[in-house]
């Protein structure tokens, strides 16, 4: 618990005394991975095999598309 | 269909080739501060502290700058190469989960330490973060490379009809294969060399603007000796390389150096411009000369490929033709096969794979078990099955020579530099020489330049192969509206292009500031 405690105090400590530049740094960071996860993986990039909803049905897919 | 794979295999350049900005500086960039804060370690310096700490600055701006950049790569597999995405099966699940556990345990709780642990953990603790940082973005390359290098030597693996995924059978083959171990080092150490050209750029502009002078003149003795040394490695495994391609992907190497007709003896293109309309198999009678110049060193294209100055280079028209004997990298030596006969060999393995699967269907254990046989006998070759003529096995030649060319010339420019800055910097004498310290500024964006082209040498120089010899890129693409691609295109390329000026601005200002 202890170890716990200490661990959490150095991330705390670490984030809150953290310099200009880091701050813009991570705004940067979630800035990105918002754009990347919630617009471009919602609306751009759906797996095309995610309509075939077994590993049966997937593999079905692929070898009808390799062997037509 | 052709602009669907044109404008999928363009956006995954664009993405691949932005991805690559950030990642060489982060892997080379952390053994230098590694370096450095060994020297804070062993001497109690405070200047080196201080040198660490202003070099931590720029890694980490290149860090969160480049984080996640790949995560997109692996978005356009799933969406654009579905088909491809499913074949290659476990084999690339593998090394890519590994990647993230590293990835996601190593880096971010050592780089944690080595930012905020400065006043909160021993010396000797902070040293060892700075080392694992180092280590664990190295290692994380690793794995990206051994997944890369599978698709440009398939081994390790087994073929399943049943899922139409490829198994792995055997970690080692696909982990520690020749290919996978000479990427990673050839490109690694290609990082490390643009890592220290970077430090000496921006330790040669503090020692034109007359500041930090300490800090500048041993950052350059540090990135020189680095540099310097990973070059020579660069080098070696560059050779290693090139006996590996001429072995496994002989259309490659003829393609860089734009060889139509293969010879003994061949020799190495040092300058040169192709001749735009040369092709493929003309006409007896009819052949043009594949070059409009070119100044030649005798032999030494048959000692790159083949460590023999009279070894034989199959050209274009000789790989396209087959008949010649060939010895590949396991060390068998038979005559290789022409095209037709390759074809004709992956439409058996393909239509194998179509009856198996109507066999199955219909209970008829034997017939699935003849050819399930077939389809192995001939599976070597499966990809040939979707090449609809013999030209379309031939890569961009223009794309591959020149980049391999520009590749070759600037890394011995970059002998040349480094050599000028070890000389100066021993002598003390790099304060008075402006014109080596602008070389030093010019030379960041060459070493990019020819970094981003040796990777184009890699993936553009194995066209139409997304899988060597197994899957070309017209059966690995997936049915989605080329529309959508090229939305996705202009959108990358925005993103990208923000994301690279604010990381530049944000480095520059920081690099103004000093330490």
């Amino acid at each position: 618990m202890e170890t716990l405690k200490r661990i959490w105090l150095f991330y705390y400590e670490g984030f809150t005394s953290m310099t200009p530049m880091g701050k813009t740094l991570w705004v940067i960071i979630i800035v990105k991975l918002i754009i990347m996860f919630a617009v471009l993986r919602l609306f751009f990039f759906k797996p095309a095999l995610a309509n075939y909803n077994t590993p049966e049905a997937k593999s079905h897919a692929v070898i009808e598309n390799l062997t037509k | 269909m052709e602009s669907l794979i044109t404008l999928s295999r363009l956006q995954f350049a664009l993405t691949a080739i932005y991805h690559w900005l950030f990642v060489p500086l982060t892997l080379g960039l952390g053994f230098i501060i590694a370096f450095m804060e060994t020297k804070y370690y062993r001497t109690g310096d405070e200047f080196w502290k201080r040198t660490t700490k202003f070099w931590m600055k720029l890694f980490a701006i290149n860090f969160a700058v480049g984080v996640a950049t790949g995560i997109i790569l692996e978005f356009e597999f799933g969406t654009n190469w579905s088909n491809y995405s499913w074949f290659v099966g476990d084999i690339f699940g593998a090394p890519l989960a590994i990647e993230g556990i590293f990835a996601f345990f190593m880096e971010s709780t050592f780089f944690a330490v080595m930012y905020f642990g400065w006043e909160k953990v021993s010396r000797k603790a902070h040293l060892v973060s700075t080392w694992l940082t180092a280590f664990g973005t190295n290692l994380s390359a690793v794995w990206i490379l051994v997944a890369n290098s599978w698709m440009q030597y398939p081994a390790g693996m087994a073929f399943n009809p049943d899922t139409a995924r490829n198994e792995m059978v055997s970690f080692v083959d696909v982990a520690l294969s020749p290919v996978a171990i000479n990427k990673f080092l050839h490109t690694v150490t290609n990082a490390y060399v643009l890592a220290s050209i970077v430090v000496i750029a921006v330790s040669a502009w503090f020692l034109l603007k007359n500041r930090e002078h300490e800090l500048a003149r041993k950052s350059i003795r540090i990135a020189t000796i680095f540099g310097g040394l990973s070059l020579v490695a660069v080098m070696l495994t560059g050779h290693t390389s090139s006996t590996n391609v001429a072995k496994l992907q002989p259309m490659k190497l003829a393609a860089m150096e734009g060889l139509y007709e293969g010879q003994k003896g061949a020799p190495l293109v040092a300058v040169g411009m192709l001749n735009p309309s040369k092709k493929p198999m003309e006409q007896a009678g009819q052949e043009q000369d594949p070059y409009l110049f070119s100044l030649s060193m005798p032999k030494m294209l048959s000692l790159l490929a083949t460590n023999s100055t009279d070894g034989f280079v199959p050209g274009i028209n000789d790989i396209i033709r087959g008949g010649y004997e060939f010895t590949d990298i396991k060390g068998n030596t038979y005559i290789e096969p022409s095209f037709e006969q390759k074809k004709a060999q992956g439409t058996l393995a393909v239509n194998a794979l179509k009856e198996y699967q109507l066999a199955k269907k219909s209970g008829n254990d034997s017939l699935m078990a003849q050819t399930r046989k077939t389809l192995d006998e001939n599976f070597k070759y499966f990809g040939y099955h979707y090449i609809e003529k013999a030209e379309d096995l031939v890569p961009p030649v223009g794309i591959t020579f020149y980049a391999f060319h520009i590749m070759v010339a600037l890394g011995m420019f970059f002998v040349l530099l480094f050599v000028l800055y070890y000389i100066y910097g021993r002598k003390n004498k790099l304060e008075d020489t402006p014109w080596l310290l602008k070389l030093g500024i010019i030379s960041v964006p060459l070493v990019y330049i020819c970094s981003q082209a040796g990777w184009m040498v890699a993936e553009v120089g194995r066209q139409p192969w997304t899988i060597q010899d197994l899957l070309p890129v017209n059966a690995a693409v997936s049915g989605v509206a080329a529309s959508n691609v090229a939305t996705t295109f202009i959108i990358f390329a925005v993103l990208f292009t923000a994301t690279l000026v604010i990381e530049l601005r944000i480095m520059f200002t920081q690099i103004k500031k000093g330490a």
